[in-house]
């Protein structure tokens, strides 16, 4: 079986479009995963302890079952309780739910590296606990983690694929069904291959970038 | 005496309006009643009875570990007492009376009390993430209500009064360590407190940036009427500043008086190792 240059041209549109669907993917399951994981890792540390202790187990339990399972747990079983989502929708929640327990335990990390000092600066400062938050812990907290953020963009990205699992035409699913058609393999598999490390590669050195500017604090 | 050669903060007036004084001179400020406080084991208050008239300027000496420190820090409400109670202005800190019972405060009241009160920690702990100016505006505008330019306004003048005017755009990072803790006594000042606390405020400081910093405190006590706490290692100032002073070991109060008796003539002889101690140093 050789590589067939023409028909491999053919197909690459199809698949350039489809790759929109792959951004939009992991965009929008890496804004939840942003915006989810630090709300974890807050309620993580509430002071509260049945709050903490939840959020604790509920991170370890999505941090030990794969994504793939629980993109089917909520693609096949969400429908039979009447929560019917879209194929999409259905797989951007998985992935947000999913890297939301990792970025929660970047977050708490860290919050952990603020030094008590600062809580206290604050109480001084008669600030109340969302003040403190917001305008002492977190611009702190922040930027010395958004490395690690941008790990997890780039593993949710190339963990998309999966969401073919589920009928949605991302790049995979979308090379799979012209796979089916031509009965060609080669082509579709090796250009889906060839845009992801089209993609990922530049976006790793982008973090490596970050790495480096928020280390020389 | 030296550090920041831009503006020394020698001999200028303090323009601090104090909050409306509506308590007379004579009330009691801060009053401890048989505080109790442990960490784990370490028992390190073990029943403080301390009253602190207004306007009083009380030292706190005592060696490393007499928990010096912990009295300081209920007061500021960072520690909660095992048993005892405190009070400022004669308001409960951090409790309030149910019945014949005590339960902890709701957040509102106790902001009120803990309005009253500053504090001056060691380490400076200024935001590293804010400008001088900013560290000194961020209490008056999101605490006390006040537009960003009349925080500002009263920003500047603190910082004018630290002598650090010059510095308000700079970043911690950027300041030595008495300029620093020039900032965060303008910080502590921004809220207009009634009581302040200042824990070792220059333990922290290179030997020549000590100097500058007391000048500050000292200058405060002159100028104003606040009532001060002031834990220190640097006996002189102490006696200088102090009107009575409290010398504390294991957890106690060993011995309380006027400044100018304990220091000359301390009753207690733990008092009189320490002092001897020290001053060999
Ligand atoms: N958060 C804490 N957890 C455990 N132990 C503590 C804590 N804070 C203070 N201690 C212990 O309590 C004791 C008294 O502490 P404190 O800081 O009040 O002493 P201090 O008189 O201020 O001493 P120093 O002169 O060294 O500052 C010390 O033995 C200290 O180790
Ligand atoms: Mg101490």
């Amino acid at each position: 079986m050789t590589f067939d240059v023409d028909y491999a041209i053919r197909i690459l549109p199809t698949l350039l479009n489809a790759t929109v669907v792959t951004f939009q993917a992991t965009i929008w399951g890496m804004t939840f995963a942003v915006v989810g994981g630090l709300v974890l890792a807050i309620l993580r540390m509430s002071r509260f302890r049945p709050v903490s202790a939840t959020a604790g187990f509920y991170i370890e339990f999505i941090r030990s079952t794969p994504l793939l399972t629980q993109l089917f747990f909520l693609f096949y079983i969400l429908p039979l309780y009447g929560l019917a989502l879209s194929a999409f929708v259905t797989g951007v929640l998985a992935l947000g739910l999913h890297y939301s327990s990792y970025t929660a335990e970047v977050y708490r990390a860290g919050i952990t590296g603020v030094p008590r000092g600062q809580w206290e600066a604050a109480t001084t400062l008669n600030l109340g606990p969302l003040q403190t938050w917001r305008l002492i812990i977190l611009p702190q907290a922040i930027p010395p983690v958004i490395p690690a953020l941008g790990n997890y963009l780039v593993s949710m990205f190339k963990d998309t694929p999966l969401l073919a699992t589920i009928t949605v035409l991302e790049l995979l699913g979308t090379a799979l069904t012209e796979a089916g058609l031509s009965f060609r393999y080669l082509e579709p598999i090796t250009i889906v291959g060839a845009i992801f490390l089209a993609l990922s590669l530049p976006s790793a050195l982008l973090v490596r970038g970050l790495e480096r500017r928020f280390a020389t604090r | 005496m030296t550090g920041a050669r831009s503006s020394t903060p020698g001999g200028v007036p303090v323009p601090i309006d104090m909050a409306p004084t509506t308590a007379a001179a004579g009330v009691t400020a801060v009053r401890f009643r048989s505080v109790h406080k442990s960490f784990g084991a370490v028992r390190v208050l073990r029943g403080i009875d301390l009253e602190v008239p207004t306007g009083q300027r009380l030292a706190i000496i005592g060696p490393s570990g007499s928990g010096k420190t912990t009295i300081l820090r209920l007061a500021m409400t960072l520690e909660r007492p095992d048993s005892g109670t405190i009070e400022i202005e004669g308001e409960l800190l951090g409790q309030k009376r149910v019945g014949d019972r005590l339960v902890p405060d709701d957040e509102r009241h106790l902001r009120q009390v803990r309005g009253k009160i500053g504090m001056v920690f060691q380490h400076f702990n200024l935001f590293p993430h804010m400008t001088a100016l900013q560290n000194v505006m961020l209490g008056p505008v999101n605490a006390l209500g006040l537009t960003r330019a009349e925080a500002r306004t009263r920003g500047l003048e603190l910082l004018h009064v630290v002598g650090l005017e010059d510095k308000a755009d700079v970043h911690p990072r950027k300041l030595s360590g008495g300029q620093q803790q020039r900032v965060a006594i303008a910080r502590a000042l921004a809220m207009r407190p009634r009581i302040m606390l200042f824990d070792e405020v220059t333990s922290a400081l290179d030997p020549e940036l000590v100097g500058e910093v007391l000048t500050v405190i000292r200058n405060l006590a002159h100028e104003t009427a606040m009532t001060m706490l002031i834990v220190t290692h640097e006996m002189k100032f102490a006696a200088d500043i102090s009107d009575r002073v409290i010398f504390m070991d294991e957890g106690v109060i060993v011995e309380d008086a006027p400044s100018s008796v304990l220091f000359t003539n301390p009753a207690h002889e733990r008092t009189r190792a320490f002092l001897r101690a020290v001053l060999e140093r």
